[in-house]
């Protein structure tokens, strides 16, 4: 008996939904049967983790608060990835388009008025794409993979957050702690808007989200980056340029990344500290896949890895697992989506050996 | 040729299928030692699916592979290899940045020693009188340079079988002469050949016998010397061959696509600089670029569809608009399309829908886009249409573009940018690996568009092809165009020679183009 | 600046660059098959737990040789590793650049897990080579006064450049990089060699990690590796998959990465810290702009490199 790859005419649709719902499931499932092995009580971890946050209201807030920088951070890559271009430095941009919003805000202390948090945005999303330019940059001019340049460039922006908020912005009133003075309330989003438990960063994700959807499935633009990601020849034939894709995308991904760094900033911490970094730029990464590229994909996985977030502390509180748990399941579920991907292109045929059949096993 | 000797290779009812295909049914087949075999078939009849079997690339799904009288099972090259069989492939299974002595160590099983290694090379270069340098990288060589290292990777193994799959797709008329010599040197000594090819002049003048293959079935088993080339090409295609219907004698407009004092730089480490090309297609005229592949005949392609930008505006002109510094969207826009020679993955993206393939370069011609949104619906009822109107065999406008036969795809592709009305089409290599069925549609709607008034200039390395199909006609070597020559007044030798054939030799090649170009035939 | 100080910075710089040379020799052979292991990072620090935990817990019995126990422990940890990033990617046909990411992301949380009961713990860590008379020497414990690994290290870089560059085996591994589907259709078993480039990659990587938790300082600290293994993945392009480059390049970053410690001492105080500690990434990114341009021909790059492969059998 073997196993043959048989490649399919047409993506398999049904492959498509169906196995990122299998990788969440399966993760539970083989979490809870480590964390079992390893001395913990399994099948609770697993459900402090995964469902708790789904079923108990009070954290409904706490999950829609987490989701929301992981979609909008998730919708940019996923574009890029959609092109092959790989900005795995979103972090990076998160933290810079924070310290830039951050900046304005320190600029003008005295502001008052909506447009000030407007204009923090703004430089939110301009210092995203400031630090996304230079990769862009390198790999247009240079061919300098975006891979390495992107992440290098997180740990330069690790440090100049360390040098801002222990240096030149650090606040003279926080008991020598690393931190800036707190925004004033002109320079504040709500947590949640009026009434209701929804952050501002979610309604901003949910309006992204549709627009990305257009975005990518309807648009010249999203058609081109497509073509780029699919075939950078036929791409150069229909028309669409490769460096421009290049720029755009990083462009976005970066402006999304800092966008999310200073909605983050201005509706949850109201300063900015040395424990910003928070790994989201990471995780949008692993959102990005699990939605499969697919905007509204993108929204549902982010949803689900903030559940993990949320749950992952539910479950070190309850059940005492590590605190390294959520990352563990998140990249358990990147793990089984990517290999679950070669069932939507190839379908597994277990055949029966014939007994003429000669298996071609040396060059397999 | 002892009739009396055990049989080299047999092959009794030998099958195999893939998703979709079965790919060869019940073959049967004998070579015998010192025998040269054909195995002739249009593209997609089997003929590489059956070699990779004997090579032990592929396993067979049921039948006997008998070689020297014994059974076999060959479940790897290495296997064929110790057995004897050896393999010339067709696109080469070359290392590019290696050096042609790496490489031919790494088509052997046997640990050598760097220096018996040479001798061994030294050996057959001499045997064969084949000319190669052991310590050039592969990259800097010519197709007919890197052909040569695979016949003598194959031949230091001293083969007892050798398969070579259409080894002569990428030579000029004298190479092929010479690899001829070398075959039937080979033969006298004993070794069989099993020769893959669909020409058949070649057949007839090389082979011993033939076996002919249609669907993956064997349909006849013949002599060559006794069939002409039509009746071959009857059996192969299953069908009488159809004519192109051409209009006998044509006036042609004025000029509509030039190219002047065209000069562009290598793109890359491998590719060809173009040198001050001139030509010129008028409304209504078949314009034929000829040359060996890897002559700068992509490179004229892409300078012609925009893909890259000619340094000038008045290098490229499209009905009297100077366009060179033009980029693809707006050359198309003002009526200059474009099929490239690559079907996957340049001219069409395998892993998109026929619609998405049609918007690739439809979008704007066959107006689809609103406000930068491409409307779905327009997308899909052009992709119908082209389908429709050049029965391309497909399951739908949703069907991927990878998941059609070649020469369906192909025919898709020539009909997206026909159905754009072009005033000027440049075509590279439009039959390649397309079965004659859809060559002739395909020739039949190059010639009904010129006949519209449209300018059409056609690359294609298939000379046969372009003395059919084209009004004039151009040899393209080392990046230089020909002055163009009127098809009908000009002989087969003389194009060979243009095209560089004096046996792959570099420098003689540049002496030669040079003459010529000084003296246009 | 006296000769001391001089020397006190060599030893560092030393020590510091061995991590990243050894992860970044198995990456070279890994890349030269045609593959792009992103893993680096995490397979690092899974070989930095394991080495710790094996050396920790075997000390009591096993005494100076439970390093080395914690050593061999960790090469394996990183190479099982590597196996889960060498199964999608080889045999499942996923992309590399994610899987690796992935391969990352849970080598942090794996560490973390498995660490979480050793932090703040110290082992033990091993003996230098040489006696103590060479070793101790003010001057000559420049050259003799490393442990084990670091001349390992070195060992590795010679002993791959010679694999690659020398033997038949090598330029297997190489042909199997530049082209698959050739050395496919010649006879060579593609998939099988790649497995065993990437389970050697993550051997080493994991020594690497090792290095971190037993020499550099021997205890368990979360993401110790800090980032290293991507200035290594950065130092294997730079060095233009060459190993007497990535040599060299190896010590430049480790001068880089070494003037963080020495920049107040030095008087390069005028600057911050933070721009010291950022340097070897800013140093890797310009490198890497550098490369490219000077690189217009002749680069080593394998030509395969990052994509799937997938025969139709």
């Amino acid at each position: 008996m073997h196993i043959r790859l048989e490649k399919r005419l047409t993506p398999s649709r049904f492959m498509q939904i169906a196995t990122p719902i299998a990788s969440v499931l399966l993760t539970m499932a083989l979490g809870a049967i480590i964390f079992q092995l390893i001395g913990f009580d399994g099948p609770r971890a697993i459900y402090e983790t995964f469902i708790t946050p789904v079923v108990a209201s009070y954290k409904w807030q706490d999950v829609m608060t987490k989701a929301a920088p992981l979609i909008i951070i998730a919708l940019g890559l996923s574009l890029g990835n959609q092109a092959k271009i790989w900005n795995i430095g979103a972090e990076g941009q998160y933290i810079i388009g924070a310290l830039a919003g951050a900046g304005v805000a320190f600029a003008l202390p005295d502001a008052r008025g909506f447009w000030v948090i407007l204009l923090m945005i703004a430089a939110g999303i301009v210092g995203g794409m400031a630090w996304a330019a230079i990769p862009a940059f390198l790999k247009t001019r240079y061919r300098v993979s975006e891979v390495l340049s992107t992440l290098m460039l997180v740990y330069v922006a690790l440090q100049v957050l360390n040098y801002l908020v222990s240096g030149p912005w650090k606040d003279p009133n926080g008991h020598n702690f690393p931190q800036t003075p707190p925004f004033t309330p002109a320079q504040l989003l709500p947590h949640a808007i009026g009434g209701t438990d929804i952050p501002p960063g979610l309604v901003v994700a949910i309006v992204l989200t549709l627009v990305f959807w257009v975005l990518t499935t309807r648009s010249v633009y999203g058609f081109s980056v497509r073509t780029v990601g699919a075939a950078p020849n036929a791409a150069r034939y229909g028309g669409f340029d490769a460096s421009r894709t290049v720029w755009s995308t990083l462009m976005i991904s970066g402006g999304m990344a800092g966008l999310a760094g200073i909605l983050e900033a201005s509706s949850q911490l109201g300063q900015i500290n040395l424990g910003f970094p928070s790994g989201y730029g990471f995780t949008a990464i692993i959102v990005s896949f699990l939605g499969r590229l697919h905007p509204i994909g993108v929204f549902l996985a982010g949803l689900i890895l903030a559940v993990t977030y949320v749950g992952g502390q539910v479950a070190q509180t309850v059940v005492h697992v590590p605190s390294a748990t959520a990352g563990i399941f998140q990249a358990m579920m990147l793990f089984f989506i990517l290999a679950s991907d070669i069932l939507v292109r190839y379908r597994v045929r277990i055949l029966r050996d014939a007994p003429r059949t000669a298996p071609a096993e040396a060059v397999a | 040729m002892n009739v009396e000797a055990p049989l080299r290779l047999k092959l009794a009812g030998v099958s195999k299928s893939f998703p979709g295909v079965r790919a060869n049914d019940n073959v049967n087949l004998s070579v015998r030692p010192g025998e040269i075999h054909a195995l002739l078939g249009e593209n997609g009849a089997g003929k590489s699916t059956l070699v990779k079997m004997i090579y032990g690339i592929l396993a067979p799904d049921e039948g006997e592979i008998v070689f020297d009288g014994s059974s076999v099972r060959i479940s790897n090259p290495r296997a064929a290899r110790r057995l004897g069989v050896g393999m010339v492939f067709q696109h080469f299974s070359l290392f590019e940045a290696m050096t042609v002595l790496e490489n031919i160590a790494l088509g052997l099983d046997s640990r050598l020693s760097p220096r018996e290694l040479l001798a061994e090379f030294n050996r057959v270069l001499e045997a064969y009188h084949l000319k190669l340098d052991p310590r050039r990288v592969v990259s800097t060589l010519s197709v007919g340079e890197r052909q040569r290292i695979e016949i003598v990777r194959a031949l230091i193994l001293n083969p007892r079988l050798l398969i070579m799959d259409e080894p002569t797709s990428v030579l000029t008329p004298q190479e092929v002469e010479q690899l001829f010599e070398t075959l039937r040197k080979l033969a006298a000594s004993g070794c069989s050949i099993l020769y893959i090819s669909h020409k058949l002049h070649e057949i007839v003048a090389l082979c011993d016998t033939a076996t002919i293959l249609r669907g993956g079935k064997v349909v006849a088993h013949c002599d060559p010397k006794r069939e002409t080339s039509r009746s071959m090409a009857e059996m192969m295609i299953g069908a009488n061959l159809k004519e192109i219907a051409k209009p006998v004698s044509r006036g042609f407009g004025p000029p509509k696509l030039s190219a002047q004092g065209l000069n562009l730089a290598k793109p890359s480490e491998f590719g060809v600089a173009l040198k001050d090309v001139a030509l010129n297609v008028r409304a209504g005229e078949i314009f034929g670029v000829a040359g060996v592949a890897g002559n700068g005949q992509n490179e004229l392609m892409s300078a012609m569809s925009g893909e890259t930008l000619a340094p000038t505006p008045e290098a490229i002109t499209l009905a009297g608009r100077q366009v060179g510094r033009l980029g693809v969207t707006e050359r198309r826009n003002l009526g200059l399309c474009a099929v490239p020679e690559e079907r996957n993955g340049h001219a069409a993206v395998g892993e998109f829908s026929l619609t998405d393939n049609g918007a690739l370069t439809g979008r704007d011609r066959m107006e689809m886009v609103r406000f930068g949104l491409i409307d779905p619906g327009k997308a899909t009822s052009y992709a119908a249409q082209v389908i429709g109107a050049y029965t391309v065999k497909a399951t739908g406008p949703g069907a991927l573009a990878g998941s059609l036969s070649g020469g369906n795809l192909q025919k898709f592709i020539m009909g997206r940018e026909i159905l754009q009305r072009p005033e000027a089409l440049a075509v590279c290599q439009p039959t390649w690996g397309v079965d004659a069925g859809a060559a002739g549609a395909i020739h039949q709607a190059i010639v009904d568009l010129a006949a519209r008034g449209s300018a059409v200039m056609v690359i294609s390395q298939d000379l046969d092809e372009l003395l059919t199909l084209c009004d004039t006609i151009a040899v393209i070597n080392l990046g230089r165009l020909s002055a163009p020559m009127k098809v009908g007044e000009v002989s087969i030798e003389e194009i060979g020679l243009l095209m560089g054939g004096v046996h792959g030799d570099p420098v003689a090649t540049v002496e030669m183009t040079e003459a010529l170009h000084a003296h246009p035939a | 600046m006296t000769i001391g100080f001089f020397i006190d910075a060599l030893v560092t710089v030393v020590g510091v660059t061995t991590p990243i040379l050894l992860a970044a020799t198995g990456e070279l052979v890994v890349e030269k098959s045609g593959v792009l292991n992103l893993g680096l990072e995490g397979m690092m620090l899974i070989g930095a737990v394991t080495g710790f935990a094996v050396t920790f817990n075997t000390g009591p019995d096993l005494g100076d040789w439970a390093p080395w126990l914690g050593v061999i422990a960790a090469g394996i940890a990183g190479a099982a590793s590597s196996m889960l990033f060498a199964v999608l990617v080889l045999t499942l046909g996923s992309n590399q650049v994610a899987t690796g990411l992935a391969l990352a992301i849970f080598g942090i949380g794996l560490s973390s897990l498995i660490g979480a009961g050793y932090v703040g713990m110290i082992v033990p860590s091993f003996d230098t080579v040489f006696p103590d008379w060479l070793a101790g020497d003010p001057l000559w414990r420049v050259v003799f006064g490393y442990s084990p690994l670091v001349y390992f290290a070195l060992l590795m870089v010679f002993a791959v450049g010679w694999f690659l560059n020398r033997t038949r085996a090598g330029l297997i591994l190489r042909a199997v990089g530049e082209n698959d589907l050739s050395a496919h259709s010649i006879g060579y078993p593609v998939n099988a060699i790649r497995y065993a480039a990437i389970a050697f990659g993550g051997a080493l990587a994991g020594i690497g990690g090792a290095y971190f938790s037993m020499v550099i300082t021997p205890m368990w600290a979360e993401q110790m590796t800090a980032g290293r293994g991507w200035i290594a993945l950065a130092l294997v392009v730079f060095s233009g998959w060459r190993a007497g480059r990535l040599l060299a390049g190896a010590y430049f970053f480790g001068v880089l990465m070494t003037l963080e410690l020495y920049a107040k001492a030095s008087g390069f105080s005028f600057l911050p810290s933070q721009f010291w500690a950022a340097m070897p990434y800013i140093a890797a990114v310009v490198a890497l702009a550098v490369i490219s341009v000077r690189e217009v021909a002749g680069s080593e790059a394998p030509a395969c490199l990052g994509r799937p492969f997938l025969p139709n059998t």
